[in-house]
């Protein structure tokens, strides 16, 4: 983890990983989504609508994934002072924020033709729901001050403060929703998911995954670079 | 402890006299009741079943309105600084001044609006259980709203982002708030998750907010 602490040796390894991260994206996407469109079944109860599936649980399980990464990237920042980690974790923040809102969006499409309605105050629903407030808030706290390192602590405090918070809310709604009368019941999890959709379902998943590295290296690229120009702005202001 | 009373005392009455504190509190409850039957049509058994929801929201609401000042003040005139070099740790600090916003905003509220719920004809059996529901959900939403305000302390219009950021913390006090009054079963249960819930919030509270008002004293 150390040696990415230069930038230099970052640009150079990222420069390296970048090309080659890109073209497995790629080249994921297309065998998964081949394998989602045309190779896969049809559901007997749900018709074509299963294939938002494809997209809908890679990106609620990546929006999920990316916040405890944020979280992750907070407590290296706070511990081992790494200059890389507070900007993996804001570069992490809204795309885990795109994440959310695409399995929000899916997951509504999905929802019109089989449950009748765009959305229902469900537990899963109203969590996911939070989450995305939660991806805000956060990216909120960096928009809102002009000096990074004073906004750099202050989004380490919203980002773990937040990560207590989603197990939190995650048991609260599931436990509010059992006492109210559920709305619908999700059933597209559980053990009995057909090999036939299993596979097309890891295929979209690693390549969602692998889409997620590509476009957070990028991000982490522009914000060193980023970085790195204000450094050299104020030096020339210093300078005159 | 000395000390830590001495900042407790000192914004409890800092509350009080600036007029910020349980009278204004009480008066925009007043007003916020009053324009609800307005908003939602004047309809007995609608306002009924509303009633104990709406009291949480204007909870919500007061304490909103007062987050963003709770610490933005102290740290503009310099307090805060003075505070960092007295033998009390900042953490401290930070929980006695989330206890004094606590008692002058959320508990007159947590104690008036159950009682004023009868502007909104809440069934009268409930008012006793709402108030000690609010007592305990009014607790953590100071320590939510102290988070919020060392967050924003430094912000000339911190406002909006307080709420932004208070907001998701407080969906869990408010699930577990509305099924103290909702449902016969579970309502003891529901009671300790909120004390749990209160508990947590004290604990996390004055780290987290130590820790962003060290970003501002550096």
């Amino acid at each position: 983890m150390q040696v990415l602490a230069n930038p230099h040796r970052f640009f150079s390894i990222a420069n390296r990983v970048m090309p080659l991260l890109w073209v497995l994206t790629a080249m994921t996407f297309l065998v998964a989504l081949y394998f989602a469109f045309f190779n896969s079944p049809a559901d007997y109860q749900q018709g074509e609508t299963v294939r938002i599936m494809y997209v809908h649980v890679p990106s609620a399980t990546l929006a999920l994934g990316i916040y405890l990464l944020m979280a992750l990237a907070s407590v290296m920042a706070i511990v081992f002072r790494h200059p890389l980690a507070d900007m993996a974790a804001k570069a992490a923040a809204p795309l885990g924020a795109a994440f959310c809102f695409l399995a929000l969006v899916t997951g509504a499409l999905w929802g019109k033709p089989m449950w009748g309605t765009w959305w229902v105050w469900d537990a899963r629903l109203t969590s996911m729901f939070v989450l995305m407030l939660l991806y805000l808030g956060y990216m909120a706290v960096w928009k809102a001050f002009d000096d990074p390192s004073r906004a750099a602590v202050l989004a380490r405090v919203v980002a773990l403060v937040g990560v207590i918070n989603v197990p939190i809310v995650k048991f609260s709604v599931d436990w509010w929703n059992t006492l109210h009368q559920p709305a619908s019941i999700i059933k597209a999890s559980g053990p009995a998911i057909h090999s036939t959709i299993l596979w097309p379902l890891g295929l979209m998943f690693l390549a969602f995954a692998l889409l997620f590295l590509s476009t957070h290296l990028l991000g982490l690229k522009n914000l060193v670079r980023e970085q790195r120009l204000r450094a050299a702005r104020m030096k020339a202001v210093h300078a005159k | 402890m000395t000390a830590f009373l001495a900042i407790l005392v000192r914004d409890v009455k800092l509350g009080f006299r600036q007029g910020g504190g349980a009278g204004a509190a009480i008066a925009f409850i007043l007003s916020v009741l009053v324009l609800l039957p307005l908003a939602l049509g004047p309809d007995q058994n609608l306002l009924q079943r509303l009633a104990p929801g709406l009291m949480w929201l204007s909870l919500l609401l007061a304490v909103l309105l007062t987050a963003d000042r709770l610490f933005q003040q102290d740290y503009e005139d310099g307090t805060l600084d003075g505070l960092v070099g007295i033998a009390l740790p900042l953490e401290l600090v930070c929980l006695a001044k989330a206890l004094a916003h606590f008692f002058t905003v959320g508990l007159p509220l947590a104690i008036a609006a159950p009682l004023l719920g009868i502007l909104v004809n809440i069934n009268a059996a409930l008012i006793p259980l709402l108030m000690a529901a609010m007592v305990l959900g009014a607790l953590a939403l100071s320590m939510l709203a102290a988070i919020g305000g060392a967050v924003t302390a430094g912000l000339r219009r911190g406002g909006l982002l307080v709420a932004l950021l208070i907001l998701p913390l407080y969906v869990p006090v408010l699930v577990f708030g509305q099924s103290v009054t909702a449902t016969e079963q579970g309502r003891a249960s529901s009671l300790l998750v909120l004390l749990a819930l209160a508990l947590i919030a004290v604990a996390v509270q004055p780290i987290a907010s130590a820790a962003a008002l060290r970003a501002y004293l550096r």
